[in-house]
């Protein structure tokens, strides 16, 4: 049987990667997105696991919402992007230092 | 070695692998589509923990909608790929550090014992006739129902955000509007001048 | 009796205060009357009460309780003993004395009433020091008397020196009064009371520990208290090395000259000294530091005396010289012999102050004796009673210096603590000195040619009543207050036991008055003065052109002299400049560079100088931001995981 800890590397092993890929893609926030996006794969993927092995629904429940606010949260990402593009013509994450202190 | 811990394995390496390529691939197009790869993975690996409604949602709503999206996006974006990649091989020692760290130090939570995962026996499968959607629907609508209508108004508020966001309008655009034409009056377009009569030449000063 | 003992001061601060107040509305004439008036009832109150505390009635007692805080009380209290009653008749007298000389000396002065009030004031500040029988009171009245000295030095406001010579004094003051109120902050932590009488007791019984001064050397208390206290005797009785306001405060008007800065103020140094005296019986380091530098002062002034040539400045200095005698006699134990010669002092003095100032407005305030001379015809009175001052000062029986400096050197002569065997010779020289340039005062003033013009000699005549009275008065005391009082000062018999009489001077010097003189015959002093008024002679009538010559052959003495050993350039040097250059010093480093650049712009400096960094922090890249939560993360679980 596969225990309960091997779900859990694999969700360590996506959530470390997606970190890597917010490292390494400091040009395209495009990809920087998708990382995040994997980031929040990585944490369902706990939740469904320990849902399943405490025989608890209420864990696939928070996965659900969880979806949902990461739906919403890359459509207006990507709405973000669009303006970004339309009045930047570039989604160079360098090219963004407007925050600069 | 049971079948489904080979399933379950091959899905995990699938995983990894589309999710390195999502993050090492130079073409942003290449890397949505891995994404894709990604959550059609762990939707199968879900299915295997008996979450059938989730992982249909996500290859619905993700699959289908969000990384529809993406990809739209990003083919409408003129992108200068070559440029996109500078820097990637000066920033991987240090991303690779520090995911390195993170992962052992999870690895060493999850492996240590301490939460006695181990004990935690995988439960029996649910009967034939179990459904997972109705258990989920049974929840979210009874215990879970305030916390849901608050999902829907998030929805809700992040559709307003990115129509009003990405909204442009375009003055320079001539338009037509229909509404103004019907409620056009008499007074809008007529104008009656009172001319003075009963002036002679000669009077004028 | 309380009463009046409480209605003597008081009648002197409500003259001052009608004087000050409403003297523009009175006039001249009821400003002095009322002043005098005032004074005059003091004097006999004074008197009253000198003669019921010789009955035997001494009164020791607070009669208000002003404060109290920390168990300390601070009182106003009087202790009226036998010291007080001489001190309060002195004061009272010579203070009487010119408030009725300046009536005729200060009487075209557009500031008439405003001295009047002063002088009024004065009075009061001095009685409350003489009769205070607390530290508190003594230190109020000690600094009053200061604040109308330097009021009264720089009466003439508009003249630039008068300015510089009150602030000098005011300034050495304060470095005496340091002193005295360090000896009576120790005093108060030592005994934990302010009053006379439960110090005097607590100090003979006291046997505490030594205080450890600087270098790991042991002090006494009872030594470090008393050479405070004295520190404030010394700026206030002007001796050596705080003594150089006392010959600028000449710039004061004369009659004040002669009441604060000769008769009383200035004695005030040593009358605290012997009211202390209980306190300095207990410390022969004390006496001997007080022996030698009343040694010192007599001896070092009246040389400069020698060689001054202002008529004022001269009796300054023999002033100073005679305060030397005082301190000398403090020094030696010997503390009613010096209130006696403080005491004849007063009188003398102020008569030749008074003479001098008499001698002054003849000459339309001409000061420089080189400009006077043969004045004997035109001013008999002066003339005389100056003669009688210039005797006593000089030490010839039967005048009043003479018993009481007699008495002095006498004790000295028996003393042997240390330092008495270079007191002696000095006060020895300082007797040849004192003659000389007395003598020379009157032999330069009066004798001889007349040195000015023709058209002040015209109208030159004898000074009004309002100035010859006081002299004469003052010249009754100064011709027979030592043959009065030389039996029961030397007995201790006219102190009783508020001072200290020690027993070792008792029946060294035992002599009735008569008694005194002829044994005056045998001993050097008499012979030495005369000596010094016969040189006078010599000097100044017989070879009128000896003393110039003998200035230009020692010219290094002469004008070290003139220079009064260049305490004032140094003072000038070492503290004005000092002052000055270490005050540039801390406005320039420790102000400018430190505080503002440090202290203030400095912290403003780091302040941006840390921001200047923390806001690289703040790159606006957002993912630096992400970089920071990553780093945070793995922190927290680094430290979940390990801690």
């Amino acid at each position: 049987m596969i225990p309960l800890s091997h779900y859990l590397v694999l969700s360590a092993v996506l959530f470390a990667l997606s970190v890597v890929g917010v490292f390494l893609n400091r040009k395209n926030l495009v990809i920087i997105l998708m990382a995040i996006e994997l980031l929040l794969l990585a944490v369902n993927i706990n939740f469904v696991a320990f849902s399943h092995y405490l025989g608890d629904p209420a864990g696939q429940v928070f996965v659900f919402f969880i979806l949902t606010v990461a739906a919403a949260e890359a459509a207006i990402g990507l709405a973000i992007l669009i303006l970004l593009f339309r009045n930047r013509h570039s989604i160079n994450v360098q090219d963004l230092d407007q925050l600069k202190g | 070695m049971t079948l489904l811990s080979v399933v379950f394995y091959v899905l995990a390496a699938v995983l990894v692998g589309s999710s390195a390529m999502v993050i090492s691939v130079r073409n942003p197009v290449k890397a949505a589509l891995f994404l894709v790869l990604c959550f059609f993975s762990a939707a199968c690996i879900w299915i295997t923990l008996e979450a059938e409604f989730l992982a249909i949602t996500l290859v619905l709503v993700y699959v289908g909608a969000v990384m529809v999206l993406f990809l739209f996006v990003v083919m409408m974006l003129d992108i200068d790929i070559v440029q996109m990649r500078e820097g990637f091989t000066r920033y991987l020692p240090v991303g690779a550090v520090i995911a390195g760290i993170m992962m052992v130090e999870i690895a060493l939570v999850v492996l240590s014992g301490r939460f006695e995962l181990d004990n935690v026996a995988r439960p029996a499968g649910q009967p034939a006739d179990y459904s997972n959607t109705r258990e989920l629907g049974l929840l979210l609508y009874t215990d879970y129902v305030l916390a849901f209508e608050v999902a829907g108004l998030i929805l809700l508020v992040a559709i307003v955000a990115a129509i009003a966001l990405t909204l442009r309008r375009r003055p320079e655009t001539l338009y037509q509007k229909p509404s103004m034409q019907v409620q056009v009056k008499k007074s809008d377009r007529l104008r009656v001048v009172d001319v003075p009569s009963g002036t002679r030449q000669g009077d004028v000063e | 009796m309380e009463t009046i003992y409480i209605l003597i001061p008081l009648l002197c601060l409500a003259a001052s205060i009608v004087a000050g107040v409403t003297g523009h509305l009175i006039g001249k004439v009821w400003t002095h009357r009322v002043t005098i008036a005032a004074v005059g009832l003091a004097l006999i109150l004074s008197l009253l009460v000198a003669v019921d505390v010789f009955r035997g009635n001494v009164f020791q007692g607070s009669v208000y309780t002003w404060a109290i805080s920390g168990g300390v009380s601070f009182e106003i209290g009087f202790l009226i003993d036998r010291l007080t009653v001489v001190m309060m008749s002195v004061v009272a007298f010579v203070s009487l004395m010119v408030h009725i000389y300046t009536v005729g000396y200060m009487h075209d002065d557009p500031g008439y009433t405003r001295f009047f009030s002063y002088i009024s004031l004065f009075t009061f500040a001095m009685l409350m020091l003489v009769m205070a029988n607390n530290f508190l009171q003594l230190f109020f009245g000690w600094e009053a008397v200061g604040l109308v000295s330097y009021l009264l030095i720089g009466f003439w406001h508009e003249r630039e020196s008068a300015i510089a010579a009150n602030m000098k004094a005011f300034l050495v003051n304060r470095v005496g009064d340091l002193g005295f109120i360090l000896g009576i902050a120790a005093v108060l932590y030592l005994f934990g009371s302010l009053d006379y009488a439960t110090v005097f007791t607590g100090a003979q019984n006291y046997n505490g520990d030594p205080v450890i001064g600087p270098l790991g050397f042991k002090w006494e208390w009872m030594t470090v208290i008393c050479l405070l206290l004295f520190v404030g005797a010394m700026g206030k009785s002007a001796q050596v090395p705080l003594h150089v306001w006392l010959p600028d405060s000449m710039e004061g008007p004369t009659p004040i000259s002669a009441l604060i800065h000769a008769a009383t103020m200035v004695t005030a140094g040593i009358f605290m000294v012997a009211r202390m005296s209980p306190l300095f019986e207990l410390t022969t380091t004390a006496l001997s530091v007080v022996l030698v530098i009343g040694a010192v002062t007599a001896l070092l002034m009246a040389l400069v005396g020698l060689v001054q040539n202002d008529i004022k400045r001269v009796v300054a200095y023999s002033t100073l010289s005679q305060l030397g005698y005082m301190t000398v006699a403090l020094g030696v134990s010997a503390y009613s012999v010096s209130i006696f010669h403080l005491a004849t002092h007063a009188f003398f003095k102020a008569l030749l102050f008074l003479a001098a100032g008499s001698v002054i407005i003849a000459l339309h305030h001409e000061q420089d004796m080189r400009r006077m001379g043969g004045l004997r015809r035109s001013m008999p009175v002066t003339y005389i009673t100056a003669v009688i001052g210039s005797l006593a000062l000089a030490g010839i029986p039967p005048f009043a210096g003479f018993f009481s400096k007699d008495a002095i050197i006498e004790a000295v002569h028996l003393s042997n603590i240390p330092g008495s065997g270079f007191a002696y010779i000095a006060v020895l020289s300082g007797v040849v000195i004192t003659a000389f340039y007395s003598f020379r005062l009157i032999f330069m003033v009066f004798h001889g040619k007349p040195r000015f013009s023709d058209q002040t000699s015209s109208h030159l005549h004898e000074s009004p009543r309002s100035v010859t009275i006081p002299l004469i008065l003052l010249a009754i005391p100064s011709l027979a207050a030592g043959m009065l009082m030389v039996e029961s000062a030397l007995s201790g018999a006219l102190f009783g036991n508020s001072i200290e009489y020690p027993s070792a001077a008792e029946g060294a010097v035992q002599y009735t008055a008569l008694g005194m003189v002829l044994h005056g015959f045998f001993t050097p002093p008499l012979w030495l003065a005369v000596t010094g008024i016969a040189l006078a002679w010599l000097f100044y009538i017989r070879y009128p052109l000896l003393p110039g010559l003998i200035s230009s052959r020692l010219t290094l003495i002469y004008r070290v002299l003139l220079r009064k050993y260049g305490f004032d350039e140094l003072y000038q040097m070492v503290f004005a400049n000092g002052g000055r250059s270490f005050g540039n010093w801390l406005w320039g480093f420790i102000d400018i560079k430190l505080i503002d650049g440090l202290a203030v712009n400095g912290t403003a400096n780091v302040v941006g100088w840390i921001s200047g960094i923390a806001r690289r922090l703040q790159s606006g890249y957002v993912y630096h931001y992400a970089f920071a939560m990553i780093i945070g993360l793995v922190l927290l679980m680094s430290w979940k995981l390990w801690a």
